[in-house]
């Protein structure tokens, strides 16, 4: 196990459970992930207990408990773009990166995941890799966005 | 908004949805090509609501003149800069609007009254001074230095405006609740948990005209006495996070938000919330728990929140649009307001038009227009010039709406009479390719992973619900299959503790009132007449209109298909696993889909 410095993220944030989700929040802004170690390290210095915040990693869709790629992959499965073929550029996604929806790549470059809901409906449909959006989806332009992130 | 001062005025949208259409690239593009012209600038404002036309740019003349170009993009600008800085002929297929020709006017800006959106699209989001300019903030201080907590719930009240999350209570009365509840600390919160998928009005509201909101959260925490705000965004709205974080801090240097606002002994502090992605923390006690740390778990009401809400605390809980529309109403007075809409539902309301619409985007009409206006006038039908199936309302927690209701006018009342509720104000349109039975699956698989698992009929009975409609979808249900899933739909609602559970089994109960023949379709003739259910449909090659392009093999997943160069292709059902790939990448019309 690293030693991990979890100091910063309760000083920023607190110590009592209010301060569960910033924390966790935070922790996966900076290790792309919620390491296991790093949640430990919290509980033991603050007043948060383990099953309490284990309940809420695991409550929250936006919460990994496994590392994601360097560029999040975020597939937009709302109401329009399901309407409007999301389905096809789900496949496009797969096909062209080689992975499932929640893995990711062997090099760790790229990861694959749905979300609800993205609010780009008039696009639709719409992906986000980190924090950019993405419209009017194709099987070329899957291509040629995942070309802009480095992938040959 | 910002004055010309001479100056040619090249104005860019840079909300999510014209950054996702390409606006970044053509800011970056224009910034790079403007720097050696002196006598023009450029700025960016967010969405003006034609998102069928971003990315957008506005031109601004010393003259008096305006320019609005839709769908220009980076590679257009080359070509358009010198003529717009010269004022010669722009190409007419980038031009919207032209103030030299006033009848050439866009459809979609009929109809529309802009009262929560009139800065939308106008102003420079990032800067405090635009709102200023355009008035704002000027409610805050009329309520601060001349009305009482008392006056500003009557005036509430007086305008009719209703909750615009979707539930329609009466906003002053709500109001009126926690102010009537004496506690040492009271809590402001604004719901921008815009979780519905298919709407974004919220969003569209946060990243164009942030200040706005905060206003009304201000003014709302002096009319129920509370001094402290927070406002829940989801995790999913970045842009719309980042640009309040800067309007706060933007208030707090001009002390419209912190201690002694204005001098006038009232304070009031606010705080951004970060959700983190469970669409039930859209109900309220449910996102007063995930503020407080827990699991987004509701709870059962009575004690409201106005009476114990957040901490414990007396808590009042109002949408992004209903806070919005509040520095509208003091400014212009209640009865301005209760002027627009209809008897019981006052005022505007803004709806988010997507799925196969020509013109997708965001609108604000009356209360009262019919659904139709909405669709045909201002949305301009169909994208596909498919004949229209049904319109979506209130997202999973609402209904279909089918072509023969489209004369409904909008108001709480008549949109609840369908069987499909006011919801938030997101509209997805389906025309006749798009399979209802899929629909109503769609709705289910979302609310089934979004229910929190508290009550076992909101756990479980979606789960079964689900079961149900993927076996119609599968081809493989019998017809009693419509009576337990109408049997079911019922125990689910009743016995449901939440939003969630109670509205869940709603896009089934309409999509089986009002189509129910297409059930029966998938269940006795095994078809799915839309070509949408997998299991009941194949992908074949149509061997007269295939040239051999390639193009389908090559983007085939699984390799099902086979062929040459130049020669008739052929795609082998048993490897087939019709995800649709073929007959979206061909040219030719060459793939046969049903």
């Amino acid at each position: 196990m690293s030693k991990v410095n979890v100091e910063k993220y309760i000083k920023n944030y607190g110590r009592t459970k209010e301060a569960s989700i910033p924390i966790l929040q935070a922790i996966q802004a900076d290790y792309g992930y919620l390491p296991m170690d790093v949640l430990g390290k919290v509980c033991e210095e603050s007043e948060i207990t383990k099953s309490h915040l284990y309940g809420v990693a695991t409550f929250y869709s936006q919460f990994k408990l496994t590392p994601k790629g360097k560029n999040a992959i975020k597939i937009c499965k709302g109401t329009a773009c399901h309407v409007k073929g999301a389905d096809v550029s789900i496949v496009a996604f797969k096909d062209q990166l080689g992975i499932n929806i929640d893995q990711t790549t062997e090099d760790g470059a790229f990861s694959l995941e749905t979300v609800a809901c993205l609010g780009c409906c008039s696009l639709a449909p719409v992906v986000m890799i980190n924090e950019d959006v993405y419209g009017s989806l194709s099987s070329s332009k899957v291509r040629s966005t995942l070309k802009k992130y480095g992938k040959e | 908004m910002g004055k010309n001062n001479g100056h040619i005025r090249f104005v860019v949208g840079l909300g999510s949805c014209g950054i996702a259409a390409g606006a970044k690239d053509l800011y970056e593009e224009l910034a790079a090509k403007m720097k050696s012209h002196t006598n023009a600038t450029l700025s960016h404002t967010s969405c003006n609501g034609m998102c069928f036309k971003e990315p957008i740019l506005e031109v601004f003349y010393p003259d008096g003149n305006h320019l609005m170009l839709g769908n220009i993009h980076k590679k257009d600008v080359d070509k358009v800069l010198e003529p717009l800085l010269t004022q010669e002929y722009v190409d007419e297929k980038f031009v919207i609007e032209n103030s030299r020709q006033p009848d050439k006017k866009e459809s979609f800006r009929l109809k529309q009254h802009k009262i929560v959106l009139e800065n939308c699209g106008v102003i420079d989001p990032d800067d405090i001074a635009p709102y200023i300019e355009k008035g704002g903030y000027k409610a805050l201080k009329k309520v601060l230095t001349s009305m009482t907590p008392e006056q500003v719930i009557e005036e509430m009240k007086a305008s009719g405006l209703r909750g615009r999350g979707g539930a329609g209570f009466p906003t002053g009365m709500k109001w009126q609740f926690a102010r009537n509840n004496q506690a040492e600390k009271k809590y402001m919160i604004c719901n921008a948990d815009e979780g519905d998928p298919g709407a974004f009005m919220d969003r569209a509201v946060l990243e164009s005209d942030p200040h706005r909101v905060i206003e009304g959260l201000i003014i709302g925490g002096y009319a129920i006495g509370a001094n402290y705000g927070y406002i829940y965004v989801r995790a999913e709205y970045p842009l719309a996070i980042k640009r309040l974080k800067i309007a706060i801090t933007q208030a707090t240097e001009r002390n419209l938000l912190g201690d002694d606002i204005l001098k006038s002994n009232f304070s009031f502090h606010l705080k951004i919330k970060e959700g983190a992605g469970a669409f039930v923390c859209g109900e309220e006690t449910a996102l007063i728990a995930s503020i407080e740390g827990e699991r987004g778990n509701p709870r059962l009401r009575p004690p409201f929140p106005a009476v114990s809400g957040l901490w414990k605390y007396p808590t009042n809980i109002n949408n992004v649009e209903t806070l919005a529309s509040v520095p509208w109403i003091i400014n212009n007075g209640s009865a301005a307001y209760a002027a627009y809409g209809t008897p019981k539902s006052k005022g505007t309301k803004v709806f988010s038009v997507a799925g196969k619409i020509a013109k997708g985007g965001l609108v604000e009409v009356d209360m009262g227009i019919p659904l139709r206006d909405i669709i045909y006038t201002i949305g301009g039908g169909t994208s596909s010039g498919k004949p229209f199936k049904a319109v979506q309302l209130g997202g999973p927690s609402g209904g279909c709406i089918p072509e023969n209701l489209l004369d409904t006018p909008v108001d709480y009342e008549s949109i609840a009479a369908t069987g499909a509720i006011m919801g938030s104000g997101g509209m997805v349109v389906m025309d006749a390719d798009t399979c209802i039975v899929d629909v109503a699956k769609f709705f289910l698989t979302f609310t089934q992973k979004e229910s929190c698992g508290k009550c076992t009929f909101c756990r479980v009975g979606t789960t079964r619900l689900l079961e149900i409609l993927e076996r119609i979808a599968a081809g493989k249900g019998a017809m009693d299959d419509l009576d337990k899933l109408a049997d079911l739909s019922v125990k689910v609602k009743d016995l449901s503790l939440c939003g969630l559970g109670k509205t869940a089994p709603n896009p089934i109960i309409t999509t089986i009132k009002y189509f129910k023949d297409e059930y029966e379709e998938h269940i006795k003739e095994k078809k799915c007449r839309a070509g949408v259910c997998k299991d009941l449909i194949n992908f074949a090659v149509v061997e007269k209109a295939c040239t051999g392009c390639h193009v389908c093999f090559k983007n085939c997943p699984v390799k099902a298909i086979s062929g040459t160069a130049k020669a008739v292709h052929y795609i082998d059902q048993k490897i087939c696993i019709k995800c649709g790939m073929c007959y979206e990448v061909c040219k030719f019309n060459a793939i046969f889909k049903g």
